[in-house]
């Protein structure tokens, strides 16, 4: 059975249509990403599936239920990261875990989560005095702490620096090698390439692909050449790279002028990224 | 699950170092000062201190589990802790009753201090039915926790909230008769006194510490408080909210 199920999903917001009509689901043990620029409709989308949000119209089964009608066991099998928001600043570490470890039936201990979440140094530590990060890394050992069978999480390494990110993305594989599901949404498409076994891209509230990381690579056949010409940053998409790059290096042998930094790569899930979600000049 | 709750409200108001004091020791102390100020004079006919005591009593219930609970939970909502709780298994009456009774055991500790101190500084004798005080501490208590909560509701933004509870729970201590006698005061503000809760809360507990009645015997009292605690409760019903305000 699928963990998510959503069919023609839709939410408007004093007549704006922030989500219109999505469809997508997300199988059992799998990290699936929802990637789009901001105020594409993702955390719209995810805080319908835990019942934060009512919809407007379509059909959403999380773990087998209407997340607008779910009970207190169906929150005890999910596990949420949200965007933003605060803990209790007074408390520490360890005394959150073991606050909202009271909170569901069988918990994981709170050992564990401390190491799972690389915080077991700070346990101590009233949440006041942690780091930005590190703070971030508690929203996940709350989460965690119920031992959840499906993890939302909101967009997790928002304002982290590159090793922090890279961290987090360890934690979230081991989530995956622990067989949860985790639903994942994110603006940044490295993350989704490094982490999602599957991605959603949604645009104005609409899914406009979706596919595994290598699945809409290959939509775009196209490979890169960028070279900067007078320091003028040139970049075209190509069929016939062999033919394409000959010819550009002929030209610039035969007038004798410098191609400056020339790369030639296959579309990255970046460049199919920017292009599904370019904006139409207004 | 209740009392796992409690606890973690019971340490969560005590580390907030500021609430604790604003809500809780600023009643204790304003009574030791004004008592050593005027204490020892007669004041509508009564004993000074006991005068002093009741209103005490009724400052410290508008201040712990009035302004103090709509605080506390406006800083929850606003930071995103109480839409957090709401994703775990904690149901929210549970919630609610244990931040209730965590406010109101933390008024009755006060209480208990206020009563305590008057006996031991100032010399102030038990009230002749200790169950009568009891009962209007524990009515007054939950009905300024319903309006706590409801003027929680009411309050859009966490920034302003301090001056806001600040300025609502301070005049109405004071019109209220809380620090002194209302017989000085301008008719107008006597009659805003005599509509709110609080002069009548007073006035029960003045009631029972000074002239020895029993609760069951003032009814009219009681009433103002029940309509005000009620009124409160359909205001929390209606408006409360566990998400922030949007961004």
């Amino acid at each position: 059975m699928d963990a998510v199920d959503v069919t023609n999903l839709r939410k408007s917001y004093d007549g704006v249509e922030a989500v219109r009509g999505i469809d997508f689901d997300i199988r059992a043990g799998e990290v699936f990403g929802l990637l789009g620029p901001n105020g594409a409709g993702k955390t719209t989308t995810l805080e319908i599936l835990v019942g934060h949000r009512t919809r407007d119209a379509g059909e959403v089964r999380v773990l087998g239920s209407d997340p607008q009608r779910a009970d207190r066991s169906w929150r005890g099998r999910i596990g949420v990261v949200p965007q933003s928001g605060e803990l209790f600043p007074n408390l520490t570490v360890r005394e959150h875990l073991e606050l909202f470890a009271g909170y569901y039936e069988e918990p994981r201990s709170p050992h564990d989560v401390l190491r799972l979440v690389g915080l077991d140094q700070k346990a101590d530590a009233r949440t006041r005095t942690l780091s930005g990060g590190q703070k971030r890394r508690l929203d996940l050992g709350v989460a965690l702490i119920g031992d959840p069978e499906l993890i939302f999480l909101d967009e997790p390494t928002t304002g982290f620096d590159p090793s922090a990110r890279r961290a987090a993305w360890e934690t979230i594989r081991s989530l995956r090698s622990l067989g949860k599901t985790v639903l994942l949404t994110t603006h940044y498409i490295e993350e989704a390439q490094q982490l999602a076994d599957r991605v959603a891209v949604l645009r104005r509230g609409e899914i406009v692909a979706s596919g595994t990381p290598a699945d809409l690579i290959a939509r775009a056949p196209a490979t890169v050449i960028r070279y900067r010409l007078n320091g003028e940053e040139v970049s075209f998409q190509t069929e016939d790279p062999t033919r394409a790059l000959h010819e550009l290096t002929g030209e610039a042998l035969r007038d004798g002028f410098n191609l400056e930094a020339l790369e030639v790569h296959r579309a990255t899930l970046e460049d199919v990224y920017l292009e599904l979600t370019e904006e139409e000049p207004q | 699950m209740f009392f796992h709750q409690l606890r973690a409200e019971q340490k969560l108001f005590w580390r907030s170092r500021e609430l604790a004091f604003f809500t809780f020791l600023l009643p204790i102390l304003f009574f030791l000062l004004l008592g050593s100020a005027y204490g020892d004079e007669e004041i509508d006919g009564v004993n000074g201190y006991t005068y002093l005591l009741a209103g005490m009593l009724g400052y410290g219930a508008a201040s712990t589990t009035f302004a103090g609970l709509a605080l506390l939970l406006v800083i929850r909502r606003e930071s995103g802790v109480l839409k957090r709780l709401r994703t775990t298994p904690l149901s929210s009456p549970t919630y609610i009753s244990a931040v209730l009774a965590s406010i109101i055991l933390i008024f009755m500790l006060e209480a208990a201090i206020l009563v305590a101190l008057g006996r031991i500084a100032f010399d102030v004798p038990l009230p002749e039915s200790i169950l009568s005080l009891v009962i209007v501490l524990l009515l007054g208590a939950g009905s300024f926790a319903a309006l706590g909560i409801a003027l929680a509701a009411l309050i859009r933004s966490a920034e302003g909230s301090s001056a806001v509870v600040n300025a609502l729970y301070l005049p109405i201590s004071f019109i209220s008769g809380a620090f002194f006698s209302q017989d000085a005061f301008p008719e107008v503000l006597r009659v805003v006194g005599e509509i709110l809760p609080l002069s009548h809360l007073i006035v029960l507990c003045r009631d029972v510490m000074i002239h020895g009645d029993r609760v069951w015997n003032q009814l009219d009292d009681v009433a103002v408080v029940v309509v005000w605690g009620v009124a409160g409760l359909i205001v929390a019903l209606r408006r409360f909210r566990w998400e922030p305000r949007e961004r």
